[in-house]
């Protein structure tokens, strides 16, 4: 499992883009507000821990599309499964590599679309724990719209129907405030990541068949 | 249940009990509407708004009940591989969004004279529109997949989605106690007797609709699955 998520790190390494699109997405719907509501200071930075909570979950989209489709359609799945790897092992690989590649540039982008919105310090700490608690329930979810959706037509675009509704209780006790609310965050996510390799493994398993 | 699985024993079980299900419940749907329209008194507090709920009640338990069958339909489609559970659950899905929009639909038009406004932020408003999406989702991904033949993809998501509907709910109503008090809280008087019975035969009513139609698109799916293997042999016996 080691050598899968070493694997799949230095792939993205080579593919650097796959890292900061969703990275430079991010800063980008952040930056999105104070054009749409104007560019009021005071309603800017009190909306703003809400709005980077969105982008978050926006961003997260992007990776769906290729997370495992690539690896479906060029044959490395099938080696592994017949190298006798279980796909849930594989999964839960790829959750890891992928929430490393996906959570840490996104905590590293939170500064700078925290300042474009002109947040308070004390909420971008709090949203930067909420986030650091949060993706790998995002990541999950991620990884478990990609397996779904692997290999079929209009895939990516299923990916918001699938993940958004399912994301919900992330954003809520992300956005809400309180060290209760944290807890509860961290419980959702980890349910989440209980989930996924056995849902991601099953539906990997129902697409190649 | 397996003695259920093969296609045509069921389509004849089915095909003899959906009129059974169908006219009792156009029927009985009938009834209930015109006793629960003209019938019944109007609310002292709601006025004729009231009778909206002979409509939306059903339909809001329908919605739910729905999931339900759908979450049963796909654990029977995964643990079991049972053939019918597939068809049954994507059978039971359109449906079951239909109604839970229904539902959000007649509320709405019942919240403006009521509340004063068509859509508030309450946790069960918000927990059916989310029902709603996990139903569209469901939807979507089963259309995607159609053209694969042993496609269990909607049925993974459907139970995913049934793990976190505990947690949405949860999370819906601690979100909205920690925004807002409970603003509307709806007079918890008893309802009266002669507004009990449309209500009850109006859910009776819609059941058997529902279950009617369930079945009849079960048969429409076995229907159109046989035509397809049949004109795919007959290109190929021509070939």
């Amino acid at each position: 499992m080691l050598t899968l998520i070493a694997r799949d790190l230095a792939l993205l390494r080579l593919r650097a883009s796959a890292v900061l699109v969703p990275v430079i997405f991010f800063i980008l719907v952040a930056a999105l507000f104070p054009f749409a509501v104007g560019p009021d200071a005071k309603l800017l930075t009190r909306i703003a821990g809400g709005v980077l909570w969105v982008a978050a979950l926006l961003a997260a989209l992007l990776p769906v599309e290729t997370l495992v489709s690539t690896d479906r359609a060029d044959g490395t799945l099938d080696q592994l499964v017949s190298r006798d790897l279980a796909l849930e092992t594989v999964a839960a690989a790829r959750l890891v590599s992928h929430w490393l590649g996906f959570a840490l540039p996104l905590l590293a982008a939170l500064p700078v679309a925290g300042v474009l919105l002109g947040i308070d310090m004390s909420v971008l700490r709090r949203v930067a724990l909420g986030l650091a608690l949060g993706t790998p329930g995002l990541a999950a979810l991620a990884l478990i719209a990609a397996s779904l959706t692997a290999g079929l037509r209009g895939g990516g675009a299923l990916a918001g129907l699938i993940v958004l509704p399912l994301a919900l209780p992330i954003l809520i006790f992300g956005v809400g405030g309180g060290a209760g609310s944290l807890k509860l965050l961290a419980a959702a996510s980890l349910v989440l990541v209980a989930v996924a390799p056995f849902a991601s493994g099953a539906a990997l398993r129902a697409g190649m068949d | 249940m397996h003695r259920f699985a093969n296609p045509a024993r069921f389509l004849r079980i089915a095909r003899a009990v959906t009129p059974w299900l169908v006219l009792p419940g156009l029927a009985i749907t009938a009834a209930a509407l015109y006793i629960g329209l003209f019938a019944s008194p109007p609310d002292y507090q709601q006025g004729d708004s009231v009778r909206i709920m002979y409509v939306h009640v059903p339909a809001a338990w329908l919605g739910s009940g729905g999931y339900l069958g759908l979450a049963i339909a796909s654990l029977t489609a995964l643990v079991w591989r049972h053939p019918l559970a597939n068809v049954a659950g994507r059978a039971i899905a359109l449906p079951g969004a239909l109604f839970t929009a229904i539902c959000l639909v007649s509320g709405s038009l019942w919240g403006k004279p009521t509340w004063g406004t068509y859509w508030v932020w309450d946790a069960r408003l918000t927990s059916m529109l989310v029902l709603l999406f996990l139903y569209l989702g469901y939807l979507a991904l089963s259309a995607a997949e159609s053209d694969r033949p042993e496609a269990r993809g909607a049925a993974i998501l459907s139970l995913v989605g049934t793990i976190n509907l505990p947690i949405i709910k949860y999370s819906v109503e601690w979100w909205n106690t920690l925004h807002q008090g409970p603003s509307i809280t709806v007079t918890k008087n008893a309802i009266a007797p002669e507004m009990l019975l449309p209500l009850l035969l109006s859910v009776a009513g819609f059941s058997l609709l529902f279950a009617g139609i369930v079945l009849m698109r079960m048969r429409t799916e076995l229907a159109t699955t046989r035509v397809a293997v049949r004109s795919r042999r007959l290109a190929e016996a021509h070939a």
